[in-house]
C-alpha cells in the first residue's frame, strides 16, 4: 500500500493514545466508581401517580446515613423540589418522568441522568460537602423548561434527617417556577 | 526533515495518466446540482438568522417577543435553526455535491438521471411538508424531536420524505458507479466519486434507525392510530441514525480536503490509499457507536454503553488518518510554492483564496472539535457534559464549522462553476470566512465553559431562574460570538446573491472543479480499497454484534405506554 514511515508512526501513536484513553475510562468507571447509570427498573408512566413509591416521592432513610430519594420529573417541575440530607449521606437517587423526557443534573456533582418516561434512572452518590446543589432539568420539555429545577441541601451534622416525603409532595401540582421556599419544613 | 522527501519506489510501474480533457458537467447537469444548492443555501441563510437570536437571549436580550407574529418562541426559533441548518442545509448540499463528485469524478453522466430527479423532488416535497408545521408552531420539538414530544404528523412525514428522497438519489449514484465500472474494468474508481458514494451507502444504513422510529411509532402515534410510544426505544432508534448523521455531514468536507483542497493549494493528494482506507473505516464504524449519546440513559446496560465507547474511539482513528494525510498534502503544496521551516510553510498556502482560507480555517476549528469529541466519547466523562451547553459548543465546531465553513468554501468555487459566473467580492468572501472563524471561537469557547459550569443546553438561560452570577461573563461572550456570526452570515448571503445575479462570464474565467491528483498513482492502491462488498459485509456484521442484542431486547420488551403531555407543552 506504500504507507509513509512517518504516517505509520502517527497511526501507531493514535492507536496507542486511544487505547490509553479507553483503559482510563474503563478503570474509572468500573473500578473507581465514576460510573454512569445502567438499567434499573421500568414503570408505566400512565399510572405513576397510583404506583408506589412514585405516588409519594421524596427521601426515605433506609439505614443510618443512607437514603433513597424518589423524584418525579414532570412538565415543568420536580417533585420534590428539595432534598435535604446530612453531610456524608449516601443517597440512591431514583428519577422517572410522568410525561416527557427530562434531564436530572445536580450541579457540581457527578450526578447526570437522562429521564425517560417508562424508565427509572438510578445513581448512587455520597454528598461529602455542605452546601446547596441545584438539580436542573437539562432536556427540553416545553415552555417552562428553563424554570424547572430543585435543590439538594446538604446540611451539617446528622441529627435532622431529611426523610420528609409528605411535606415534599405538597408541591406536586405547582408549575409556577422552581422557588424552593414553597416546600414547607 | 519532511515526510515528502523520499521518492516513491513503485512510481514507474504505473500507466501514464490519460491526458484527454476532462468532461465537465453539462448545462443541464449544472442546473440540476444548482437546484440542490439553492435550497441548501436558502436554508442556511434563514436558519442561521435564528442562531444569533438564541445567543442574544443568553445575555437577556430577548428579540423573540418582537417577532412574535412570525416566530412564536425561543424554542420555535431553536427548532427552525436546528432543522434548517443541521438537516436541510447539510442534506441538500451533500446530495447536490455528491451529484457533482459522481459526474465529474467518473467523467460520465448519471446512468439514470430520472432516478436522481425523482429523488430530488421527493426531498423538496418532504421539506415543504415539514415546513408547514414548523412555521406554524406545530412542531416545536427541536431537531432531535425526542418522543413523547408530539409534533404534527406532517413534520414526521416530511422528514421521512427528505430521507427517502436522499435514498433514491443514492440509488442513482450506485447505478452510475456500476455502469462506470463495467466500462472501466480493472481501473480504480476515482476518489472523489467513490468517497461520495461510500457516504451515500453509510447514510442508507444509518437512516434505517430513523425510519424504524418514525414509521413504527412516531407517525402512527401523531396520526392517533396508537396511544403512546416507547421513548427509550425511540432514543435508541434515533441515535442509531443520529451519530452517523455527523459523519454524513463530515465526509463531503473530507472529500474536499483530500481530493480538492490540495489542488486548490497547488499540490497533490499525499496518499490515495489512506484516503480510501479512512472512508471505508467510516462505513464500517460510523454506525455502531450510537449508545455514546445514551451514556446516561436508563434502559441501556452499562456494558453496551462501554462497548460503544470503545467503538467511538475507533471511529476517531480515520479522522487522525485524515489529519495526517490532509496536512501532509498541504505541506507538499506549500513547499512547492517555496514554503520552508517546520511550521513556517503554512504561510505559503494560498490564504488569499477565499475557498482555500475558509476550508483551512474550518479544519483548524475541527481540531478543537475533535478533542471535544474525544471527551464526549469518554464514557463516564459524560456525567460532566451530557446535555450541557458543552454539547452545542462542540457541534458548532464540527457541523457548524468543519462542515459548514468548508461547504461555504466549496460554494465559493462551485456556485460560479455551476452558474458560469465569477465569484462576486472575493475579498468580502475572505473576510466572511475569518469573521465566521473568530465568531465561532468566541461563541464555542464560551459554550464549552458554560457546559463545564453546569449550564444546560437548549435552554433560554436569560430567562432561567437558577442562573448564578458566575455564568454571566460567558453568557455575554456567547452573545458577542453570536453577533459576530450574524455578520458572517450576512456577508455570506451578500456574496452568494451578488454572485448569482452577476453577469455570465467567458468559459475561461469560470473556475474548474478542483481535483487533486494523488502523489502515487491510484492504480497502485490495492483492489480491496476499491470494493464495496467486504466493507459492507463487515459493517453489517459489526452492526449485528454491537447493536443486535440490545436492539432486539428493547424491541421485544417494547411498551407503547408513553402518551406524552396531556397538553401541548410549547
Amino acid at each position: 500500500m506504500g504507507i509513509d514511515p512517518y504516517e505509520k508512526n502517527w497511526m501507531r501513536v493514535s492507536i496507542l493514545l486511544l487505547a490509553v484513553f479507553f483503559v482510563i475510562v474503563t478503570i474509572g468507571g468500573f473500578a473507581m466508581g465514576f460510573q454512569v447509570s445502567g438499567v434499573s427498573d421500568e414503570v408505566d408512566p400512565r399510572t405513576l401517580a397510583q404506583t408506589e413509591p412514585w405516588a409519594n416521592p421524596g427521601l426515605r432513610e433506609v439505614a443510618p446515613g443512607e437514603y433513597e430519594a424518589y423524584v418525579v420529573a414532570q412538565a415543568w417541575t420536580f417533585n420534590p423540589r428539595v432534598l435535604e440530607v446530612p453531610v456524608g449521606s449516601k443517597v440512591t437517587i431514583y428519577v422517572t418522568s410522568s410525561d416527557l423526557q427530562h434531564g436530572f443534573k445536580v450541579t457540581d456533582t457527578n450526578i447526570n441522568m437522562q429521564i425517560v418516561p417508562g424508565q427509572v434512572s438510578k445513581l448512587v452518590y455520597t454528598f461529602d460537602t455542605v452546601g446547596e446543589f441545584p438539580y436542573l432539568c437539562t432536556e427540553y420539555c416545553g415552555t417552562g423548561h428553563a424554570t424547572m429545577y430543585g435543590t439538594v441541601k446538604v446540611v451539617a451534622g446528622s441529627g435532622t434527617s431529611g426523610s420528609d416525603a409528605n411535606a415534599s409532595t405538597s408541591t406536586i401540582a405547582s408549575s409556577s417556577g422552581g422557588a424552593t421556599t414553597e416546600v414547607t419544613r | 526533515m519532511t515526510v515528502l522527501d523520499q521518492p516513491d519506489p513503485q512510481a514507474p510501474a504505473v500507466p501514464t495518466r490519460q491526458a484527454a480533457p476532462a468532461r465537465e458537467l453539462t448545462e443541464q447537469e449544472r442546473r440540476f446540482v444548482g437546484w440542490h444548492l439553492i435550497v441548501a443555501i436558502a436554508a442556511l441563510l434563514v436558519g442561521s438568522l435564528m442562531g444569533p437570536l438564541q445567543a442574544f437571549e443568553y445575555s437577556g436580550v430577548n428579540v423573540y417577543p418582537w417577532i412574535e407574529p412570525i416566530i412564536h418562541s425561543y424554542y420555535q426559533g431553536l427548532t427552525i435553526h436546528g432543522v434548517l441548518n443541521a438537516l436541510v442545509w447539510t442534506t441538500f448540499f451533500i446530495v447536490g455535491f455528491t451529484n457533482l463528485t459522481t459526474i465529474r469524478g467518473l467523467q460520465r453522466p448519471l446512468s439514470h438521471p430520472w432516478i436522481n430527479k425523482a429523488g430530488f423532488w421527493i426531498m423538496v416535497v418532504g421539506l415543504l411538508t415539514a415546513a408547514v408545521p414548523l412555521l406554524g408552531n406545530q412542531a416545536t420539538v427541536l431537531y432531535t424531536f425526542y418522543a413523547p414530544l408530539k409534533a404534527s404528523w406532517a413534520f414526521y412525514l416530511g422528514l421521512t420524505l427528505v430521507v427517502v428522497g436522499s435514498w433514491v438519489e443514492g440509488l442513482g449514484f450506485y447505478l452510475t458507479l456500476w455502469a462506470w465500472r463495467k466500462e472501466h474494468r480493472g481501473v480504480r474508481s476515482p476518489f472523489i466519486a467513490l468517497g461520495g458514494i461510500i457516504n451515500a451507502a453509510m447514510w442508507q444504513i444509518a437512516t434505517l434507525g430513523l425510519a424504524a422510529s418514525i414509521l413504527t411509532m412516531l407517525l402512527p402515534w401523531s396520526l392517533g392510530l396508537i396511544d403512546g410510544v416507547d421513548p427509550e426505544l425511540s432514543r435508541t432508534y434515533f441515535w442509531f441514525t443520529g451519530h452517523p448523521l455527523v459523519y454524513f455531514w463530515l465526509l463531503p468536507a473530507y472529500i474536499s480536503w483530500y481530493g480538492m483542497l490540495p489542488h486548490q493549494a497547488g499540490g497533490k493528494l499525499f496518499s490515495d490509499s489512506l484516503a480510501r482506507l479512512s472512508f471505508w473505516m467510516f462505513l464500517l464504524v460510523s454506525v455502531p457507536v450510537g449508545f455514546h449519546h445514551q451514556f446516561v440513559d436508563p434502559g441501556v446496560p452499562q456494558t453496551w454503553k462501554w462497548i460503544h465507547a470503545g467503538l467511538t474511539y475507533s471511529v476517531f482513528f480515520p479522522s487522525t488518518l485524515t489529519a495526517f494525510t490532509v496536512i501532509a498534502s498541504l505541506e507538499y503544496a506549500a513547499r512547492k510554492r517555496g514554503g520552508t521551516g517546520l511550521i513556517g510553510w503554512v504561510r505559503q498556502l494560498p490564504w488569499t483564496d477565499p475557498s482555500v482560507a475558509a476550508q483551512l480555517l474550518a479544519a483548524i476549528l475541527f481540531m478543537f472539535g475533535g478533542i471535544g469529541g474525544l471527551t464526549n466519547a469518554s464514557y463516564n466523562l459524560n456525567l460532566v457534559i451530557h446535555n450541557t451547553a458543552w454539547v452545542p459548543g462542540h457541534f458548532h465546531l464540527t457541523v457548524a464549522s468543519a462542515v459548514t465553513l468548508s461547504f461555504i468554501g466549496i460554494t465559493y468555487w462551485m456556485v460560479p462553476y455551476l452558474m458560469n459566473k465569477k465569484l462576486w467580492g472575493p475579498r468580502v468572501a475572505l473576510v466572511q470566512a475569518w469573521v465566521w472563524f473568530v465568531g465561532m471561537i468566541i461563541f464555542s469557547n464560551a459554550m464549552h465553559v458554560l457546559g463545564l459550569l453546569g449550564a444546560p443546553r437548549r435552554t433560554p438561560l436569560g430567562e432561567a431562574t437558577y442562573v448564578p452570577e458566575a455564568w454571566n461573563g460567558n453568557l455575554l461572550r456567547v452573545s458577542i460570538g453570536g453577533a459576530i456570526l450574524l455578520v458572517a452570515v450576512i456577508l455570506y448571503g451578500l456574496v452568494m446573491i451578488r454572485t448569482a445575479f452577476g453577469p455570465k462570464v467567458a468559459p475561461e474565467e469560470v473556475p474548474a472543479v478542483p481535483i487533486a491528483e494523488s502523489i502515487r498513482h491510484p492504480q497502485l492502491t490495492p483492489v480491496w480499497l476499491d470494493r464495496f462488498k467486504p466493507w459492507l459485509l463487515g459493517a453489517a456484521v459489526l452492526l449485528l454484534i454491537a447493536y443486535g442484542p440490545q436492539l432486539v431486547d428493547q424491541i421485544l420488551n417494547m411498551h407503547l405506554n408513553a402518551p406524552g403531555a396531556s397538553f401541548r407543552p410549547w
